[in-house]
């Protein structure tokens, strides 16, 4: 069950995730038509828009869910339309679930674990990594707690820990302060800009709380009806007037 | 004295009828199937021993153990793996299909009249333990059962795909994401359901000394109850299920009336529709019951 970690090389060189004209159909209905995204190395990218604008169907395409009609998706320049989930997160691939729910009947301990295992370390590796994200994280009194008895804030940190043990190159978090309170939505934005520097991991941000979106984000692309909408510096993307028109509405945005 | 003798029955029973709800509870756990075919598998290990009577034990055992295996993997690889995505209803129905289907293939081959084996006959013979006589087959049943049980802990607990297991278990859509191969750990809880099946084979084998084209059916139904009693999904319930069930068997065995007794079976499904009312979810519910993608 070994797996050889990616050595950098050729593929470091061109290490960005890329998707280029994806198109994708519903039995008839297109849900994506004809998107590009790409997430840098080290980059927080904000992928907003209104219910039904194709943002979870994207992140789909991304983790191997949702096939594409049309276009490719590029890991480091290498298209991985055909890859399975588990071949996508081996390769660095990585989602935190939509809240970044943990394993509840698991500890947080085997929680973490379970994340060093899918990139192919043996047990003992597994958990001494676990054990050391676990004390980063400030979580280390919750590790033999199973995951569903912890607090909601300190669930979803496991959440996370789990999808730091497995070294992402690129992570997509799909919602992850839903629900969290303001104290935990500042927790949330410190951990993601530390998993971004350290690990110099390209983050794909889906949030509802704009004021989190824009205060994290380096750049925010805008989806709409399932194209995009406008693409470009979070300062640009919050002054843009298409943008503040088709979905934040006129008023001034509400704070987190 | 006679109660200590019925306990020693009522474990022995009890851990027969864990092993056989493990093996249901395994591949519920990870696919939401209860795979009625179960039965089969233990009766396709119970003739494979019939088959190969008069050769040495250890050979008949491999065969038997390699059998059923190898039936699992097939039957998931033909009748489940196209269906994974089916809802539970269409896989409950495909097992019935695929259990139907192998109890006449060999009743086919082999006829419907039970044949007698000899296998284990030795086990027959019980030890005299102060003042107690116990038959040896619930010894050794008891030792199997907890040996086993012990090392099916230890591979959840310790190996990488234990744990991978249980993630699954847990949520599968997640598990996948988190880099669980689904081909792969599917296969594994079918082939330690194999493995469980056989060893319930021999047990039933060696205790009525025969095989019949039916001898899974009855086993299965018990295993299934036990599973819900204990609680579908989750694994230890199986297995919690599977002692009760044997105990209540042999207590109402031991205690309702003498007139009543050739309908103890009727008192066992009585009480656990009770049961049902009083803990529909079983006892050890798994948390995560979300459908998967």
């Amino acid at each position: 069950m070994m797996i050889q970690p990616d050595s950098g090389g050729a593929d470091a060189s061109a290490a960005s995730l890329e998707v280029d004209g994806v198109v994708v159909d519903f039995q008839g209905l297109r849900a994506i038509e004809d998107v590009s995204l790409t997430l840098r190395p080290g980059e927080i990218l904000g992928l907003i828009g209104p219910n039904g604008a194709g943002k979870t169907t994207l992140i789909n395409v991304l983790t191997g869910f949702q096939a594409v009609t049309q276009g490719s998706v590029r890991l480091g320049g290498v298209d991985i339309a055909g890859w399975k989930p588990h071949e996508r997160s081996r390769r660095g691939l990585v989602r935190t679930f939509q809240s970044v729910l943990p394993f509840a009947g698991l500890t947080a301990l085997e929680n973490v674990e379970a994340g060093g295992v899918a990139i192919g370390l043996v047990r003992g590796e597994a958990r001494a990594e676990a054990v050391r994200i676990l004390s980063e994280m400030g979580l280390a009194h919750a590790a033999n707690r199973k995951a569903g008895t912890l607090p909601f804030g300190e669930e979803r940190r496991v959440g996370i820990a789990r999808a730091i043990a497995m070294r992402p190159r690129f992570l997509l978090m799909d919602e992850p302060a839903a629900g969290l309170n303001d104290a935990e939505c500042r927790d949330l934005q410190t951990i993601v800009r530390g998993i971004c520097v350290s690990l110099s991991c390209g983050v794909l941000f889906i949030e509802h709380r704009m004021s989190m979106v824009f205060e994290l984000c380096h750049r925010i692309q805008v989806l709409q009806l399932g194209r995009t909408l406008a693409l470009g510096p979070t300062d640009a993307i919050r002054a843009d007037p298409k943008v503040r028109k088709a979905y934040l509405g006129e008023d001034e945005v509400s704070p987190c | 004295m006679i109660v200590l003798q019925n306990l020693i029955d009522a474990v022995s029973l009890g851990a027969v009828y864990a092993l056989a709800a493990l093996g249901i509870g395994l591949i519920f756990s990870v696919m939401r199937l209860i795979n009625f075919a179960h039965g089969e598998l233990i009766m396709v290990g119970g003739f494979t021993l019939y088959t190969l009577a008069g050769q040495p034990l250890l050979v008949m055992i491999l065969a038997a153990l390699l059998t059923s295996t190898v039936l699992a993997l097939g039957m998931e690889r033909v009748a489940f793996r196209t269906l994974r995505k089916a809802s539970p209803a269409t896989l409950l129905i495909s097992s019935f299909a695929v259990s139907y289907l192998i109890q006449h293939i060999v009743l086919l081959a082999f006829g419907s009249r039970a044949m007698g084996v000899a296998f284990l006959p030795e086990l027959g013979t019980a030890i005299d333990l102060g003042g107690l006589r116990i038959p040896l087959l619930q010894l050794v049943t008891i030792a199997v059962t907890l040996v086993l049980m012990a090392g099916l802990v230890a591979f959840f607990r310790l190996s990488e795909t234990g744990l991978q297991m249980r993630a699954a278990a847990e949520d599968f859509t997640m598990a996948r994401l988190v880099g669980v191969k689904a081909n792969r750990v599917i296969a594994f809880a079918f082939a330690i359901s194999g493995v469980l099946a056989s060893i319930v084979s021999f047990y039933l084998v060696a205790q009525t000394g025969s095989v019949s084209y039916k001898m899974g059916v009855s086993m299965v139904l018990i295993a299934f109850v036990s599973s819900v009693i204990g609680g579908m999904g989750s694994i230890a319930g199986a297995a919690l299920g599977g002692f009760l069930v044997g105990i209540v068997s042999v207590s109402l065995q031991a205690y309702l009336p003498v007139d009543l007794r050739p309908y103890r079976d009727a008192f066992v499904f009585l009480l656990f529709v009770l049961f049902l009312f009083w803990r529909p979810d079983g006892l050890l519910a798994s948390r995560a019951d979300r459908d998967r993608v």
